[in-house]
């Protein structure tokens, strides 16, 4: 067996689940504020990564400014968003919604390829070296940093929706949109803030994902890579959504460890989290942390 | 009596076809309990969605505190200080009973998104401690402190109505609507829930509308009475008055059994 491997294979898994848990986070908040299962969710990746590399590359403007600049826009980008296309949508039935935002995830592919057109694009070298080692595994900068955002985003998050206003407004409302108005929260506030927060969020995971791979369509695949972390985790659960996450990081290079020494069968890394997913699903239909509905009777 | 607190004008509300409320006009003293009676299905529940916002009547006018609220959202009605409860329980079943009440804060918390997240740093923490304090005069005014932590979803049926009271309370309103407080609950509950209503009437003086079927509470506890009846008002006035009206008796309390209506009143 082939330790080195195995463990370059885990801590790669480790750094790309923290970013798919941050990824499957934006999916939660807005499912858990909004009920809408977000199907344009990849597409706030590619957006975000699209708008940073034209920073970049057309202004020619430092990394840091042009990813902050970014952020500013994909913030205004999801509560324009929320306002212009989901809020006429308020009171009409979900899966209309939700039919939305798949024709939003075509539209925004579409848009984002006749700008930038259909080849990948990498972005200017950002950091002086590519990757260092730690503890003998070669580990990419970008990866590093991206690690820390995430566990940042993470925490942030945390602090959000235990200890402010808002979170404690999206909470209510995730719960009884009537009886939050009635107690003085505005509902159409609140969802503009989740939309604002996941796109802003998202666009984060993009950027990083495409100082690593470069920016291509693939991006937006992300949305439904993360479906089977969301969904294990518990679709309404944060704390399911990391976990979630992680664990679908680290299966992914499990399964391509074991199929590239033993098995042979390829594209495991692809299809492994949905058998899991499938697996997990026969015994938690809730997912690992979803919300079972309490009833006392 | 001064200025009512709330002034209804000539309220009608219809779905389709069916008229839930034909031209309903009347006043709420302030710093009165004011019950609103009716058979089922007379536009009671209705007529308390007009005043908090959730549904917009067709025409008339609804006039809070000399401001007229009629197109106002139920967020803004709650800000100006309207609370209510709702006839089905309506509590956050998974939070805790603290952050249930907590969410009633709400509207006066003063930390945004930036602030918040930087909890220790901020003034966010010392602002909690503040509005704790008056949660804490509000859990204690309606004894729950034990159940403080407690998951609201696994509390017994009474407690959760008091859970859903105080959270309506926590909104500091100077008018409170409650659907149906007592529905289901046995006499003992019945007797505290009475007893609280008066108490926020008188101490935290709160002017309390409410909807209540248990004709012996009613009569005891309110100082004005209205009656609805297929969506039209009947009558209001002072209880004794409207229980000694005939329409009211046949629409409301049935006159076949005279015995029975003497047990009530």
């Amino acid at each position: 067996m082939n330790f080195e491997l195995l463990i370059q294979l885990l801590v790669n898994g480790l750094i790309v689940g923290l970013l798919y848990g941050v990824i499957a986070m934006c999916f939660v908040l807005v499912y858990k504020s909004t009920q809408i299962v977000n199907f344009a969710q990849g597409e706030f990746l590619l957006v975000g990564a699209w708008v940073c590399w034209a920073f970049l590359v057309y202004m020619e403007l430092p990394f840091f400014v042009g990813f902050l600049l970014t952020l500013a826009f994909m913030a205004a980008f999801g509560v324009l968003l929320q306002m212009i296309v989901l809020r006429p949508m308020i009171g009409e039935p979900i899966i209309s919604v939700i039919m939305i935002t798949i024709g939003l995830s075509i539209f925004f592919q579409a848009l984002m390829k006749w700008i930038f057109g259909v080849d990948p694009q990498s972005y200017p070298q950002v950091f002086d070296t590519q990757s260092v080692q730690i503890m003998g595994l070669n580990v990419e900068v970008a990866y590093l940093m991206s690690t820390a955002i995430a566990l940042f985003i993470m925490a942030a998050f945390y602090f959000f929706f235990k200890h402010s206003k808002h979170g404690l407004a999206m909470r209510a409302t995730a719960f009884d949109q009537q009886v939050a108005q009635s107690l003085g929260i505005s509902v159409k506030h609140v969802f503009a803030m989740s939309w604002g927060i996941a796109a802003t969020v998202s666009a984060t995971a993009g950027v990083v994902i495409g100082l690593v791979n470069g920016v291509s369509d693939s991006l937006s695949i992300m949305g439904i890579k993360v479906f089977p972390a969301v969904i294990l985790g518990g679709l309404d659960s944060i704390v399911g959504a990391i976990v979630g996450g992680i664990t679908i990081g680290i299966l992914e290079n499990l399964a391509e460890f074991f199929d590239s020494q033993y098995f042979h069968v390829g594209n495991m890394y692809d299809i492994a989290p949905f058998y899991v997913l499938l697996i997990i699903l026969w015994f938690k239909p809730y997912g690992l942390f979803g919300t079972q509905d309490i009833e006392r009777i | 009596m001064s200025e009512p607190i709330l002034k209804i004008d000539k309220i009608s509300l219809a779905f389709g076809g069916v008229k839930a409320l034909t031209d309903v006009s009347f006043e709420v003293p302030r710093g009165s309990v004011f019950s609103i009676i009716g058979p089922n299905g007379a536009g009671k529940t209705s007529m308390l969605n007009c005043i908090s916002g959730r549904y917009k009547p067709n025409s008339g006018s609804i006039t809070f505190n000399n401001q007229n609220v009629t197109h106002l959202r139920p967020n803004d009605r709650a800000d100006l200080g309207m609370g209510r409860t709702f006839q089905n329980l309506a509590l956050f079943g998974h939070m805790s009973v603290l952050d249930n009440i907590m969410v009633g804060r709400h509207h006066l918390l003063k930390n945004n998104w930036i602030s918040g997240p930087l909890y220790w740093a901020s003034k966010a923490q010392k602002e909690e401690l503040e509005h704790r304090r008056y949660v804490e005069e509000v859990i204690d005014f309606l004894e729950i402190s034990h159940i403080r932590k407690s998951v609201a979803g696994t509390l017994s049926y009474g407690l959760r109505k008091r859970v859903e009271l105080a959270r309506a309370m926590a909104l500091n309103p100077q008018l409170i609507l409650l659907d149906e407080p007592m529905a289901g609950m046995n006499l003992e509950e019945k007797e505290d829930m009475a007893r609280y209503i008066l108490d926020l009437n008188e101490e935290f003086g709160i002017t309390v509308v409410m909807i209540e079927h248990d004709m012996g509470v009613v009569m005891d506890i309110s100082h004005q009475v209205m009656v609805l009846d297929f969506g039209k008002k009947l009558i209001a006035g002072l209880p004794d008055e409207v229980m000694a009206n005939e329409h009211v008796k046949r629409a409301y309390l049935g006159v076949e059994d005279d015995a029975e209506l003497e047990e009530v009143s």
